[in-house]
This record gives structure tokens, C-alpha cells and sequence, in this order.
């Protein structure tokens, strides 16, 4: 099942490496990670999109609150959460395509953030599933790049991950 | 009082109590070294390649309660140092290991000695830590000891750039530490503890297994209170060895790949399986699919991630072994509540039956020494009494097999790496830890020669290690892999140059001694352990086609030995 694992590890240089050595060293797969300071300075938030069986990700869950480094984590998909990514993408626009381009990213709620005078570039934010149906939407050999920045999530509700 | 980074390392060691170092000098540690010369607290032990260092650092601790303490030079001295250190980690061994590393200022720029000593032992430690204000000493210095020894103990590496070495600071040794994102379990749940405990009292065939954590929390005690007054039949593994007495009755001796017969299938057909400080590692459980199937299944152990690792076990109780058995102890202490002494004893009489087999019985010496005779000998000539190291290959197995550990923290080997090399310079750690003590290495002819150059150490420190090499021409645990799974072709496996031992032992100012006959064994013991002040290497020519058994091949369980 995917997983979405949040946690808050102490930023410091190599924390990032401590993570990422225990998903290659035990063979776990990493589907996207983000990691950025938080407000305060001196932990980061790391989100970890990853897949597994129950008892896989016990497992990951476990060694990863073994890291001398990890203050605290929690598995949001156990509870109602809130997911988004952004995607950033160029596709050739040209002609009658620019318009039916421009539809497209309305309906998704996307936005064209630069063109030039054969491209679009598209923002767009929402779950990775949203961001992989726009993809597939748009015809393939259209689409010159794509960026997506992992998935980030917090939890509904008032309940919250800190110290 | 203002201090270079060099004497704040070495004040620090004190700070901790520490009273030796195991070491070797070179460029990025030079400021150390310069100040461990100009004190007398510490002692250093210079050994003759980094891996002995370790490896010393790692026998010292588990002959002791104490954290070994290693300390090595950047680059080469650092990755001599990782077979050890990844030894220690697998085997939850605490140590504090110091590498040196080139100047902050050269860092990343593929300097003279450069490794990323941080990255490259990061997988085979606990923690590890990369220091760069000599402010910073101090505070890393206390961290490192209390990760070491606390929680699931375990090796830590602290790096320091020479230049943090050599500038000053104010030296003030934290007396507490205090690690917002570690805090290892205290306390077992008592919740968890009064179900097992029940679970236990209702067992109509109960098992316990034993490993590693037992001794490491100093838990032996405990542990053979609680196994006498249930009576209940105990198993150790291969790291649990001496946790509990060896020569009670109620010891059905080691288990797993080449355990005896009635741990086997006792652990396979229990219906109530008490693990305590094990880890279910693979060469204990055979075919996990096949793996006690009737039964429920209590496990105690100070690291979450090991429970339901490998088994899914019906009770987990996380928390130290120690204060666990305590409290089950005072719980049972209290409760009068007893075990259905019929089905206890009909369980008793089943696992005599398989007791009856005498499945370590092996067959008389003919005109070739048998090894585990030799195994036999050492044991009555030291009385039991001995702290026996050991290599890794058959003689391991013989030496768990027929050294009968009475006490913990006597037998030492490398269980979850299994680390050829390990077992003389572990005797030398040993034997500073202490200098009256008999201390035996038990070494293959393969093995011995990884760590050779450790006679050396031996001789300037007057350790009276006394190698008991069985020697019988072949690296023999894989010789015997080929003869059982490889239709004998025998690949590489035999070694067609082996030096004259005792010449060997002589040219680094030792006594040597050459054993060929069964009949000699025993005298050759005597001799040996009477020069108390005299490393012996007893070269015991033995049998070469000789097999560890019984043995549970690979896919089966624990049922499915093979006896002799
Ligand atoms: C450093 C290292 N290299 C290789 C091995 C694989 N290995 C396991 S046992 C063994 C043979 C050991 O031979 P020896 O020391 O002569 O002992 P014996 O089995 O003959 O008693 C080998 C090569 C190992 N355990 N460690």
C-alpha cells in the first residue's frame, strides 16, 4: 500500500543521507521525498512517499524512529490528511493548440505561468493522482518537460506533528 | 581552563572513566597522540593494523561493562577500522571509536588521506558524528559514550578534523546529556509483562530461548532465577552463550544451524516460546515457514524494530531485558499460581528422549586428532574457567558446541558478521581487561592468518594468550559446504602453503607448539597453560575431513537436522 511518512529529524548535515542510506541498504523503495527547514531552524520536515506491505512499512517506521537523528514521525495516511504536490510543465502551444492547452490547465485548476511563442508552461497543484491525470490528458508528444516537486502532507484536524 | 582539542579528547576519556585505548598513530591524530603522551591516566595499546584495534576494543567490552575505546588516523586508518566496527554493530557491541580526518579547510577536496569516514561507516553504526568547532568536543564526546552503552548498545564514530585538534577552548565535561530525539526504553509495559507472565504459567510445553541481550544487560541472574524456578527447559544462542549455566540440567545447549538436536525440537514443537534479548536471526530460525508452528510466542527485547522483524510473535515487550525479568521475577515471586507440573514433566520426559540421542557424541580418535576432543581437553584443563575467543568457521561451532559456558560474558566471538580475523586480537582485549585471567583463542589456520601480525601486539604487552589453532588444513567450513552441497569440488578451499606455525610463534618471541597426536592433547594444555606469563600457539593437527553436525540445512526447519 502507499504510505505517506512525515517526519521531523534534527537539521543537521548527513541527516538526509541517514534516511536515504536505510531505504537502499534494506531495500525499501522511495516513491518521492522532500525535505525543507521548518519553522524552527533547527529541525527539518521530511515527507516520504513510499509502498510496502504492513508489515514493510512496521518495519520502515521502526527503523526510522531507530535514527539517533529522528525527533518524531507519523504515518499521516493512518489517518485523514492532506496531500499536494505542484507540477511544473512545458508543452509545445502552437496554433489552435494554445487554446485547447489553456482549457485544459482551467480545468484542472492549473495556471500558465510563462510562454513563449511555441510553449506553455503549466503550474499545477493538487494529489499526485491529479497531477498524473493531467499528465495523461495532455498528449504525449506535446510535452517537452516536466518537474514535480514530491509530495508534501500534513494531517486534518487539530492534532499536529512537533516537539 | 583553556585546552586544545587534542587534550580535550584525552580529558574527555578520562572524564568517562576510560582506562585504554586501542590505537594506531598517523597524520590526521597526531595532536592526539601528542597528548596521550604527555599524560599518564590513559594507557594506549598500539596494535599492528586497525582492524586488531577494533577488534580489541570490541573483546575488552564484551568481557567487561565497559564501552571499548579505539583510536585510528583519516583515510586508510579509517577503513582498516570499518571490518571491526561493522563486527561491533552487528553484534550491538558498544564502543566510541575516534578517526582522525584531514583539516576542516581541506574537506572534500580529495585531500592526502581523505575518506568520508562519516559516510562510509554510517550503515554499520549506531551513530556517528562529524566535529567541526572545537567547542563541540566535549559535548559530541559525552553524547557518543551515552549512545554507546544505552538503549541497544552499539559502536559509535566521532571524526575530527586535525585542525580542530590543534585550536582552544574552554574544557567544561558536560555531566549529563540530554538527546531531544533519543530516548531509549526504561521500562518494559507491565500490562505486557502480567500477560506473558500468564501466558507462561499456562504453558504445557514451554521453551525458552535466549541471546546476546541477556548478557549485554547484565542479565543473567535474573535470567536463571526465573528459568529454575519454573523449571522451565532454556536454549541459548550463539551470542547468549554463559547467560545461563551450560552445565545445569535444565541447558538444552545452543540452538539453530548447528544446534543440538533436543533445542531443536524442542523450540519446534513448544507451545509457549519465551525469546528474551534474540533476534530470531536466520541461522537460529532455519525456514521461517517453517518455524515453531504451535507456538505463542513472548519476546523481550530493548529494540522495537527487532520484534516482528522476522517472526510475528504474539506478545512484544519492549524494554531491558534486566529490568523485565525483574519484574516477571516479582510477579511470579508473588503469584501463587504454578505451572501443571504433569505436562511439565511429560515435557520433560520428551525432550530426555531427544536428549538421548546424543547428538554431539563424535567418533573416538582414530589416527587423526579430532577437534572436538581438543575442544574437550581445553575445557577440563581450564576447569570451565577460561574466556574463550574465537575465529569463524568450524572450530567456532566446536568451541559453542563443547566449551561449556557456565558464566556470561566468557565466550566472545563474531556471531552476526562472522568475522574471520577477530578472534586473537578479541583475546588481547581480553586479556588487558584481565591480565590473571586464562584466555584462550580458539583459531583455524585460515582464520588466524588475518590478524596474524597481532603477535606482535602480544609481545610488547605480555598477553599470555594462549591460541588454540585447529588446524586441519582446509578452510573447513567451506570445505564442508563443498563436500555437502557441491558434490565435493572443493574450490579454494584448501590452502597448499601454510607456514610452520611454531616457527612462526618463535620469530615473534613466542612459544610455539606442534600437536599431532590425540595422546599429546592433553599434555600440551598443560604446558601451555602452566607458562603464565608466556603467549602459547598450539598448532593442533587435526582430522581435515572432519563436519560440523548436527546440522539443519539450508530451507529447513528445525526439526529437519541432519545427525551424525
Ligand atoms: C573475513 C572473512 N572472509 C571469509 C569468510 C568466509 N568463511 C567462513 S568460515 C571460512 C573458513 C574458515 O577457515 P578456518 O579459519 O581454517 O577455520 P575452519 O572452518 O577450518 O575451522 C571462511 C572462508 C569469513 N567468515 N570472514
Amino acid at each position: 500500500m502507499r504510505r505517506i511518512i512525515s517526519i521531523l529529524i534534527e537539521n543537521e548535515a548527513g541527516a538526509l543521507s541517514r534516511v536515504a542510506g536505510l531505504f537502499s541498504a534494506r531495500g525499501y523503495n522511495i516513491e518521492s521525498l522532500t525535505v525543507a527547514p521548518t519553522e524552527d531552524a533547527s529541525l527539518s520536515r521530511m515527507t516520504l512517499v513510499t509502498r510496502g506491505s504492513d508489515d514493510i512499512i512496521e518495519q520502515i517506521t521502526k527503523q526510522l524512529n531507530k535514527l539517533i537523528d529522528v525527533v518524531k514521525l507519523i504515518d499521516l495516511t493512518e489517518g485523514a490528511h492532506i496531500e499536494r504536490e505542484m507540477l511544473l510543465i512545458k508543452v509545445q502551444a502552437q496554433g489552435d493548440e494554445r487554446n485547447e492547452l489553456k482549457r485544459m490547465a482551467d480545468i484542472f485548476r492549473g495556471r500558465v505561468v510563462d510562454v513563449t511563442s511555441s510553449t506553455y508552461t503549466i503550474e499545477l497543484t493538487g494529489s499526485a493522482d491529479k497531477l498524473d491525470a493531467f499528465i495523461v490528458s495532455l498528449p504525449a508528444a506535446k510535452i517537452l518537460e516536466t518537474v514535480r516537486s514530491g509530495v508534501s502532507s500534513i494531517s486534518r484536524g487539530a492534532k499536529s506533528l512537533r516537539l | 581552563m583553556k585546552l586544545t582539542g587534542a587534550e580535550i579528547v584525552v580529558q574527555c576519556l578520562v572524564e568517562e572513566g576510560v582506562e585504554h585505548v586501542f590505537g594506531y598513530p598517523g597524520g590526521a591524530v597526531l595532536h592526539i597522540y601528542d597528548a596521550l603522551f604527555q599524560q599518564d591516566k590513559l594507557k594506549h595499546i598500539l596494535v599492528r593494523h586497525e582492524q586488531a584495534a577494533t577488534h580489541a576494543a570490541d573483546g575488552y567490552a564484551r568481557s567487561t561493562e565497559k564501552p571499548g575505546v579505539v583510536l585510528v588516523t583519516s583515510g586508510p586508518g579509517a577503513t582498516n577500522a570499518v571490518t571491526g566496527i561493522a563486527t561491533a554493530y552487528m553484534d550491538s557491541i558498544p564502543m566510541v571509536v575516534i578517526t582522525g580526518q584531514v583539516p576542516t579547510a581541506l574537506i572534500g577536496n580529495d585531500a592526502f588521506q581523505e575518506v568520508d569516514s562519516v559516510g562510509i561507516t554510517r550503515p554499520c553504526v549506531k551513530h556517528n558524528f562529524l566535529i567541526k568547532d572545537v567547542a563541540d568536543i566535549a559535548v559530541t564526546m559525552k553524547k557518543a559514550f551515552y549512545i554507546a552503552m544505552s538503549g541497544r548498545p552499539g559502536p559509535v564514530v566521532i571524526d575530527i578534523p586535525k585542525d580542530v585538534t590543534a585550536e582552544t577552548a574552554e574544557f567544561i565535561y558536560p555531566n549529563k546529556v540530554e538527546i531531544r530525539s533519543y530516548h531509549p526504553v526504561i521500562k518494559g509495559h507491565l500490562g505486557q509483562i502480567k500477560k506473558a507472565v500468564k501466558l507462561m504459567q499456562t504453558a504445557e510445553r514451554p521453551m525458552l530461548y535466549t541471546g546476546g541481550g541477556v548478557i549485554l544487560d547484565n542479565a543473567a541472574a535474573e535470567l536463571t532465577r526465573i528459568t529454575q524456578l519454573l523449571n522451565f527447559p532454556i536454549t541459548n544462542t550463539l551470542m547468549g552463550l554463559g547467560a545461563y549455566p551450560a552445565t545445569d540440567q535444565q541447558f538444552l545447549g545452543m540452538l539453530g544451524m548447528h544446534g543440538t538436536y533436543e533445542a531443536n525440537m524442542a523450540m519446534h514443537h513448544c507451545d509457549v516460546l519465551i525469546a528474551i534479548g534474540a533476534r530470531f536471526d536466520d541461522r537460529v530460525t532455519g525456514n521461517i515457514e517453517k518455524f515453531c508452528p504451535t507456538a505463542k510466542i513472548i519476546h523481550v527485547d530493548i529494540d522495537p524494530a527487532s520484534i516482528s522483524k522476522n517472526i510475528k510473535v504474539d506478545i512484544p515487550i519492549v524494554g531491558p531485558v534486566k529490568q523485565v525479568l525483574t519484574e516477571m521475577l516479582k510477579i511470579l515471586e508473588k503469584n501463587s499460581a504454578k505451572v501443571d507440573a504433569i505436562l511439565l514433566d511429560n515435557w520433560w520426559s520428551q525432550i530426555e528422549e531427544w536428549r538421548a540421542t546424543h547428538c554431539l557424541k563424535f567418533k573416538e580418535n582414530s589416527d587423526k586428532t579430532k577437534p572436538q576432543y581438543v575442544v574437550q581437553k581445553l575445557y577440563e584443563v581450564t576447569a570451565g574457567d577460561a574466556y574463550v575467543t574465537s575465529d569463524v568457521g568450524q572450530h567456532q561451532m566446536w568451541a559453542a558446541q563443547y566449551y561449556k559456558f557456565d558464566r556470561p560474558r566468557r565466550w566472545i566471538n563474531s556471531g552476526g558478521l562472522g568475522t574471520m580475523g577477530f578472534g586473537l586480537p578479541a583475546a588481547m582485549g581480553v586479556q588487558i581487561a584481565h591480565p590473571d585471567a586464562a584466555v584462550a583463542c580458539i583459531t583455524g589456520e585460515g582464520s588466524i592468518q588475518m590478524c596474524i601480525q597481532e603477535l606482535a601486539t602480544c609481545l610488547q604487552y605480555g598477553l599470555p594468550v594462549k591460541i588454540v589453532c585447529l588446524n586441519n588444513g582446509y578452510l573447513g567450513m567451506v570445505r564442508q559446504w563443498q563436500e555437502f552441497f557441491y558434490q565435493g569440488r572443493f574450490a579454494m578451499s584448501y590452502m597448499e602453503a601454510l607456514p610452520d606455525f611454531v616457527k612462526l610463534a618463535e620469530a615473534y618471541g613466542h612459544v610455539g607448539l606442534r600437536i599431532e597426536h590425540a595422546t599429546d592433547v592433553e599434555g600440551a594444555f598443560k604446558e601451555a597453560f602452566a607458562l603464565k606469563d608466556r603467549l602459547v600457539f598450539m598448532n593442533f593437527l587435526t582430522d581435515p575431513e572432519e563436519n560440523v553436525y548436527p546440522m539443519i540445512p539450508a530451507g529447513a526447519g528445525l526439526n529437519e537436522m541432519i545427525l551424525i
